[in-house]
C-alpha cells in the first residue's frame, strides 16, 4: 500500500491549515456562505437537510486497519457512532457540525487521510477495481497509475475551477468490477500486440439526468503518457464546456455535443502540446509508487481446502468468496448490506472489527467497493472460517453479493437536500420482501440499484432493476427501469412505463422479478433474459 | 519544456509575495516594471488595430489568436465574470505557454482563495471587483509548502524533487 512521504505528508497538513482559516473567515463573516460553499465542497464538506455531511476520500478503495480505525474513532468522536460507504469508494459521515471539521481534518491527516476534492466541481478521488493486486485476471496492479493520478491532480491549478464533476476510474482486468464506463474519463490498462502496456482510455461517460456511457477515444495510449493525455481532456473541457447552465456542463455533453470525432481530434492536439513540454512523471517516479504496490510476502504451499462442513459457512463461502491469484488465498467480500439495514453504513464497532480481521489475516489491507461493501483481498483459506465466524458474529456475515439483497442505494431524502424521494425505506423494504436464502440464491445475480432523484449517486441507470425517486404532485413516486449494467458490457437501463408510490415500486420489482423466474432459460441471469426478450417480455407482468 | 518559459514573469514563485514598492494600490502587482496605461480593448478589436498593445479576454474568448501578435503585447486582462467560471486559469497558463511575458492581469470576481492558484497559472496582477484583505492574500499565498505538478509557475514539482 503507498505510504506518504514527507512532501505528501506536508500537502495534507498544509490543507488543513489552510481549510482551518477558510472556516475561521467564515465564521468570522468575513466571506459570504455562497463563497464559502466552493470552498467546503472541495474539501467534501456538504450541507445536508439536518446537519453538515463530510466525505473522507479512501483513494482507489485502498486502506489499511490504522486508517479503519481512525475512522470508527471520527464516527464516535464526531458523529453517532456510524459511517456510511458510498458508490465512489469513500466513507461520508453525516452529522459533524461545522466548527470540528478542521480537526476531523487534522485527525484524518495522521493516517495519511483527506477530504481533498471529494466533492464540488472537481477532480474526485479516483476509482479503482477493488480486486487490484489480488485477481488472477488482471494484467498488472492499476493502483500506481490511480496513486501518480491522485497526485497530479491534487490543487491543478489549471483546474481550479471546472464546469462540473470529474470522475476517474483506472481498471486492469478484463471484468470490470469499477462501472468504468459511467465514468467521465475511464482508463482500461490492456497488452498491445508488442506485449507493452498501456490503457484504453474512454471519455464522456456519467450518470446524472442526461446519463451517457463513455466513447472510446483511444484504443492504446502509453502508459508513461497518461498525464499529458489526462490534462489535454481537461483543458479541452475546461475552456469549451458550456458556463451558463449546470446541467449541461458535465463532460459528456460537450462529447455528445462536438461528436466523438470532434472531442477526440481537440484531444489529440492538445495531448502533442502537453507531450512537448515534458511534463509527464518520469519511470523513476512509477518505480517508486509501484514499489509500495508490491504483492505482499504470500506464503507457499498452502491448503487449498475448505472445510464445508458447516452449511452457513459453505453459503457464504459460496457467495461471498472470489478467486485469489495466488494459490491458497481467497478474495474475501464483506457484506454492508444486512437485510433491513441501510446500505453502505457501517457502526464504529464493526469498523474496528474489520480493522482487526485485515491486520490478521489480509496482510493489513482492506478496500471499499463502489457496490457500498468491502474487501479482505488476501486471506488464507485455511482462516476462512475464522474470519467468517468473527464477522458472522458481528452481523457482518451476510451472503448476498451481487444478489437481490445486495441493493445500493443512495441517502435520498432521509438526508438530501436535493433529494425527491426516500431511497433508503424502498431498498430496506426490498431487501426484507426476498430475505429468504433460497430465494435469493435461486434468483443469481440481479443488481438493484436506487436514486433519490435524478442525480442517480445511486447509479439506478446501471441497475439490471434501477429505481428512481421523482416528485409528483408533491408526493414521493418511483420510477422503475430495467437493463442496466455498469460491468464489461455497460448499458443504461430504460424506463418501464408510468411510476409507482412506495408499497407499489416494492410490487412492481417483484413482479417484475417472478416474469424473469418464469420465462429465464437455464444459465440466464436477469440481465441476460432481459436482454433476450427486451421491455416488452416485461411490461405486461409488471402492468398487468 | 519546449514551447515558452515556465516562470510567469517577475515576481517569483506562488509562494512569495513581493509586491511593488508605491502603496497599497500595488500591492496585488506582482512585477517590477511599471503598469502600462492604456486602456485594454476588447480580442476583436486588438486583432483589427495594429497598434494596441493591451487586450481584455473575456471567459469565452481564445488566447491563442494572440499567439502571432505577442511582440506587441504589453498587459492582457482577464476576466472572471463569476469566481465559478475557471476558463481564465487555461487562458492565462496557455498565454505562458505561448512564451508572453507581459503582464496578465485577473479582473472580476478574484476572490483570496484563488489567487494562490492564478498565481500559479501565470497571472501576475490582480483587480478584484470586490477589496480583498492583503493578510489574508499574504496567508493564502504561503499556505503550500510544494507543490504536485507543472504549471506556469517556476515551482518544482513534487516528482522533480523526489528524483533529483
Ligand atoms: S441521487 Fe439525488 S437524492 Fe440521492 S444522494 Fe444523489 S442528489 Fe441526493
Amino acid at each position: 500500500m503507498y505510504k506518504y512521504d514527507q512532501y505528501d505528508q506536508a500537502m495534507v497538513d498544509a490543507r488543513v491549515a489552510d481549510f482551518r482559516d477558510q472556516t475561521r473567515r467564515r465564521l468570522e463573516g468575513k466571506m459570504t456562505d455562497d463563497q464559502f460553499k466552493p470552498l467546503r465542497l472541495k474539501n467534501g464538506l456538504y450541507l445536508q437537510l439536518h446537519a453538515y455531511m463530510l466525505r473522507v476520500a479512501i483513494p482507489y478503495g485502498t486502506l489499511d486497519s490504522r486508517q479503519m480505525r481512525k475512522l470508527a474513532y471520527i464516527a464516535r468522536t464526531y458523529d453517532r457512532g456510524y459511517g456510511h460507504f458510498t458508490t465512489r469508494q469513500n466513507i461520508q459521515y453525516n452529522w459533524i457540525k461545522l466548527e470540528d471539521a478542521p480537526d476531523i481534518l487534522a485527525d484524518l491527516a495522521t493516517v495519511e487521510m483527506h477530504a481533498i476534492q471529494t466533492s464540488g466541481e472537481s477532480i474526485r478521488n479516483i476509482s479503482a477495481d477493488q480486486y487490484a493486486g489480488a485477481t488472477a485476471d488482471e494484467i498488472i496492479d492499476p493502483r500506481p497509475w490511480a496513486e501518480m493520478i491522485r497526485q497530479m491532480t491534487t490543487f491543478m491549478p489549471e483546474f481550479s475551477y471546472l464546469p462540473r464533476k470529474f470522475k476517474i476510474a483506472v481498471i486492469a482486468a478484463e471484468a470490470d468490477r469499477a462501472a468504468l464506463r459511467w465514468h467521465d474519463c475511464a482508463l482500461r490498462i490492456v497488452q498491445n500486440e508488442a506485449g507493452e502496456i498501456g490503457f484504453q482510455v474512454f471519455a464522456g461517460g456519467g450518470m446524472g439526468r442526461t446519463p451517457f456511457i463513455a466513447y472510446k477515444i483511444r484504443e492504446f495510449l502509453p502508459t508513461n503518457q497518461i498525464l499529458s493525455y489526462l490534462q489535454a481532456i481537461l483543458r479541452v473541457w475546461n475552456r469549451n464546456a458550456r458556463r451558463d447552465n449546470i446541467h449541461k456542463q458535465r463532460m459528456k455533453i460537450l462529447v455528445h455535443e462536438l461528436g466523438e470525432d470532434e472531442f477526440r481530434r481537440q484531444v489529440e492536439e492538445e495531448f502533442e502540446h502537453f507531450l512537448a513540454r515534458g511534463e509527464d512523471f518520469p519511470q523513476a517516479e512509477y518505480d517508486r509508487i509501484a514499489a509500495y504496490f508490491a504483492p505482499p510476502p504470500f506464503e507457499t504451499g498452502l491448503s487449498e481446502e475448505i472445510d464445508r462442513s458447516d452449511p452457513d459457512f459453505a453459503l457464504w463461502v459460496d457467495q461471498q468468496v472470489a478467486a485469489h491469484k495466488a494459490p491458497g488465498y481467497a478474495i474475501v467480500n464483506i457484506s454492508l448490506k444486512p437485510v433491513g439495514q441501510i446500505p453502505g453504513d457501517i457502526s464504529a464497532e464493526q469498523m474496528e472489527l474489520v480493522a482487526d480481521l485485515a491486520e490478521r489475516y489480509s496482510f493489513d489491507e482492506l478496500r471499499a467497493t463502489h457496490a457500498q461493501n468491502l474487501v479482505l483481498p488476501h486471506v488464507r483459506k485455511q482462516d476462512l472460517h475464522a474470519v467468517w465466524s468473527a464477522l458472522h458474529e458481528a452481523g457482518l456475515g451476510e451472503a448476498n453479493l451481487d444478489l437481490v439483497t445486495d441493493i445500493i442505494a443512495c441517502p435520498g431524502l432521509d438526508y438530501c437536500t436535493l433529494a425527491n424521494a426516500r431511497s433508503i425505506p424502498v431498498a430496506q423494504k426490498i431487501a426484507e420482501r426476498f430475505a429468504d436464502a433460497d430465494r435469493q440464491k435461486d434468483l443469481g445475480e440481479l443488481k438493484i440499484k436506487i436514486s433519490g432523484c435524478i442525480n442517480a449517486c445511486g447509479h439506478h441507470h446501471a441497475g439490471h432493476i434501477g429505481i428512481l425517486g421523482v416528485d409528483r404532485k408533491g408526493t414521493e413516486n418511483y420510477q422503475l427501469l430495467l437493463g442496466g449494467s455498469g460491468d464489461e458490457e455497460t448499458s443504461q437501463a430504460k424506463i418501464t412505463g408510468p411510476g409507482f408510490d412506495e408499497a407499489g415500486i416494492v410490487d412492481a420489482v417483484e413482479r417484475a422479478v417472478e416474469r424473469y423466474r418464469e420465462i429465464r432459460e437455464p444459465g440466464e441471469r436477469f440481465l441476460d433474459t432481459y436482454r433476450r426478450v427486451g421491455m416488452d417480455g416485461f411490461k405486461e407482468a409488471i402492468y398487468g | 519544456m519546449v514551447d515558452g518559459p515556465r516562470a510567469g514573469g517577475p515576481g517569483g514563485g506562488p509562494g512569495t509575495l513581493e509586491p511593488t514598492p508605491g502603496g497599497e494600490r500595488d500591492w496585488l502587482r506582482f512585477r517590477d516594471d511599471s503598469a502600462p496605461d492604456e486602456p485594454a480593448v476588447s480580442l476583436d478589436a486588438f486583432l483589427d488595430q495594429s497598434n494596441a498593445g493591451s487586450v481584455r479576454i473575456e471567459a469565452g474568448d481564445d488566447v491563442r489568436l494572440l499567439g502571432p501578435h505577442l511582440e506587441r503585447l504589453r498587459l492582457v486582462e482577464i476576466d472572471f465574470p463569476k469566481f465559478r467560471d475557471g476558463r481564465g486559469f487555461s487562458s492565462a497558463r496557455i498565454l505562458r505557454e505561448m512564451g508572453y511575458d507581459g503582464e496578465i492581469k485577473a479582473t472580476g470576481e478574484v476572490l483570496v482563495d484563488l489567487i494562490y492558484f492564478m498565481r500559479r497559472c501565470g497571472f501576475d496582477s490582480f483587480a478584484p471587483n470586490v477589496p480583498l484583505d492583503r493578510a489574508d492574500v499574504e496567508s493564502v499565498l504561503n499556505r503550500y509548502p510544494h507543490v504536485y505538478q507543472h504549471a506556469a509557475d517556476a515551482a518544482v514539482p513534487i516528482w522533480q524533487l523526489r528524483h533529483g
